[in-house]
Formats: structure tokens, C-alpha cells, sequence
């Protein structure tokens, strides 16, 4: 997949939430490979955000790992600063990566499944972003990309909580993307379908059979879609949310 | 602590900076007039926290209508 950096380098430095696995670790080797230094968020996986950041070391990347539960209000602030620091440029790229699931049908979730499931992927993607575009708006350039899902634009029995935060995302990212284009400032949804992560397995294979496509996607179709949407060929893409999804919303 | 005049011309340089009329900026003008939205005001505030310490609050923000409001309440707070 990866075979070394690219000789374009970056005045800033780009930060993926949720990167110790899945789509957030392949997003964090791609825009390494691109030349972005990175910081590894992760939660509670440190070794195996350890193990991101060396494959990125080894083919040539920069990366630090750093801790923090993005679902804590508290957080947003100090990530960024740390990675800014640790990476010794300012945090033009952020992927809003992170993602929990607690399903149950709507008549059966508990309070606690629907808050858990809001405040990760859907309050840390708003205070992480409101913390970022102020160093973005600033160096007229920045890119954040937050990861949506199919499941919102369309219905997944069982999956309410889930549902209503990919799908207020994808509304936050349109808002936020009209107020800041004018600085340079890129904000867009990623839509992954059935992807094959650690957070899908269990799904059963008869909804293989609505893929168009006849397959699972991997983390590096959704990775190579962000990574493009991080680079200096998007400029003019703003506002809109890109499916990697087999077909599966055609 | 920071002089009136350093003040001023940070605030003078950023609003020329979002793209206001160098001619048209001075204590009487309207932000509206010189084409300054709530973006502006909103990396203004930024600015201002970063060279002057001074935090100004949505409220704050919402008080200034001219260039000079935008001088004198960090002048008072600086």
C-alpha cells in the first residue's frame, strides 16, 4: 500500500481521531504517506497505536501516538495542542475518525446507549473542529474531514443512536463548511458502507448480497478518499459528503 | 501592557487583512460598511486574545459596530 513519503511536504501537521485500528489507522498511514505528520489518536489501543506509528516511521512518515478519550469535552483542546507541539506545526488536517456503536431498537435503548453514541461521534467532531478552525482560519488553508456513514442518509433497523449521529454530521459538516470556505478552509464528509473493521464484524453476510459492488470495502478504499480530500487537488470541494460505499447508496 | 496606538494599528491591519478599503477604516466606520462579517470578527477576537490577552466574549463582539468600539474595549481591557 504504502512505499514511502511523498516529496511534498506540508506547513502543518494533521491529526486522526480513533487510529489505533480500522479506518483511522489506514487514514493515518495515507496522509503520512502523503507527507502530513501525524498524530495516532487513540483511546484505549496503545500498542496498537504504537504499531501504527512505527509502520508509518518505517516507510519514511513522521507520527506520535497520543491518548485521549475524544468523547470527554475536556479533551479537544489538549489533543490538538499536543499534537501541534509534538509535531511542531500547527494542525491543519483533522480527520474526525472516531466512532462507537450501542445498538438496540429506538423502543429499547437506554439513555446512557444514546448518549454515549452522540457525544463520541457527533460532540467530539463538533468540539474538536470548532478547536482546530481556529488555526486553520488563521493560515487560510485546512481540511476537516469527518467520517459519516451510510447508515443516517438511510435507515439500519437497530441502529438509531448511530443513525442520527452520522446523519447530524453530515449537517454539521454542510454548516460549518459554508461558513469558513472563504478562508481556504475545506469541510467534508466521508460515507463509508460495509467496510471490513473490527466494528463490523458480526454483520451478517446477507448484507453482502445488497452491495452492488459484491464486497466489503477495505480501510484503505475510505483512507485513499480522505487522503484526497486532505490534499491541495480538493480545494473546491467543500460541503459535501463522498460515498465509499460499493454502490450500496446508488 | 499595550499602547492605544499598537492597538489600533493591529485592528487597522487585520480589518485591511479581511479585505476592507485601506481609505475607508478609520474610528468612524462602520464594520458593516467595510464588508466585516461575524467570520471576521470571530479571527479579529482571536487576534486580539493572542496579541493583547484580551478575551472578548460573543457578547462583547456583538457590542462593537465601528472600528473605534472595536479599539476602546481593548484599550480598557489591555
Amino acid at each position: 500500500m504504502t512505499s514511502g513519503p511523498s516529496a511534498e511536504t506540508h506547513d502543518g501537521c494533521a491529526v486522526v481521531t480513533g487510529a489505533s485500528r480500522g479506518i483511522g489507522a489506514a487514514v493515518a498511514r495515507m496522509l503520512a504517506r502523503d507527507g502530513w505528520p501525524v498524530a495516532v489518536n487513540y483511546r484505549s489501543g496503545e500498542a496498537e497505536a504504537a504499531a501504527v506509528v512505527a509502520s508509518i516511521e518505517a516507510a519514511g512518515g513522521r507520527a506520535v501516538a497520543l491518548q485521549a478519550d475524544v468523547a470527554d469535552p475536556a479533551a479537544a483542546g489538549p489533543l490538538l495542542e499536543g499534537a501541534a507541539a509534538a509535531l511542531g506545526a500547527p494542525v491543519l488536517v483533522l480527520v474526525n475518525n472516531a466512532g462507537v456503536r450501542a445498538d438496540g431498537l429506538a423502543l429499547s435503548l437506554t439513555d446512557e446507549d444514546w448518549q454515549r453514541v452522540l457525544e463520541t461521534n457527533l460532540g467530539s467532531t463538533y468540539r474538536l473542529t470548532r478547536a482546530a478552525l481556529r488555526a486553520m482560519i488563521r493560515a487560510r488553508f485546512g481540511r476537516v474531514i469527518n467520517i459519516a456513514s451510510v447508515v443516517g442518509p438511510r435507515a439500519n433497523a437497530g441502529q438509531a443512536n448511530y443513525a442520527a449521529s452520522k446523519a447530524a454530521v453530515i449537517g454539521f459538516t454542510k454548516t460549518v463548511a459554508v461558513e469558513v470556505a472563504r478562508r481556504g478552509v475545506t469541510v467534508n464528509a466521508v460515507a463509508p458502507g460495509l467496510i471490513a473493521t473490527d466494528m463490523t464484524a458480526g454483520i451478517p453476510d446477507v448484507l453482502l448480497e445488497r452491495v452492488p459492488a459484491q464486497r466489503a470495502g477495505t480501510p484503505e478504499d475510505v483512507a485513499a478518499t480522505v487522503a484526497f480530500l486532505a490534499s491541495a487537488a480538493a480545494a473546491y470541494i467543500t460541503g459535501t459528503t463522498i460515498y465509499v460505499d460499493g454502490g450500496l447508496s446508488a | 501592557m499595550a499602547e492605544p496606538a499598537q492597538i489600533e494599528k493591529v485592528i487597522t491591519d487585520s480589518l485591511i487583512s479581511f479585505g476592507a478599503n485601506a481609505e475607508d477604516v478609520n474610528r468612524d466606520a462602520e464594520l458593516t460598511a467595510l464588508d466585516i462579517d461575524s467570520l471576521d470578527l470571530a479571527e479579529l477576537s482571536q487576534i486580539i486574545e493572542e496579541q493583547f490577552g484580551v478575551e472578548l466574549t460573543s457578547a462583547d463582539v456583538a457590542e462593537i459596530h465601528t472600528v473605534g468600539d472595536a479599539i476602546d474595549i481593548v484599550v480598557e481591557r489591555a
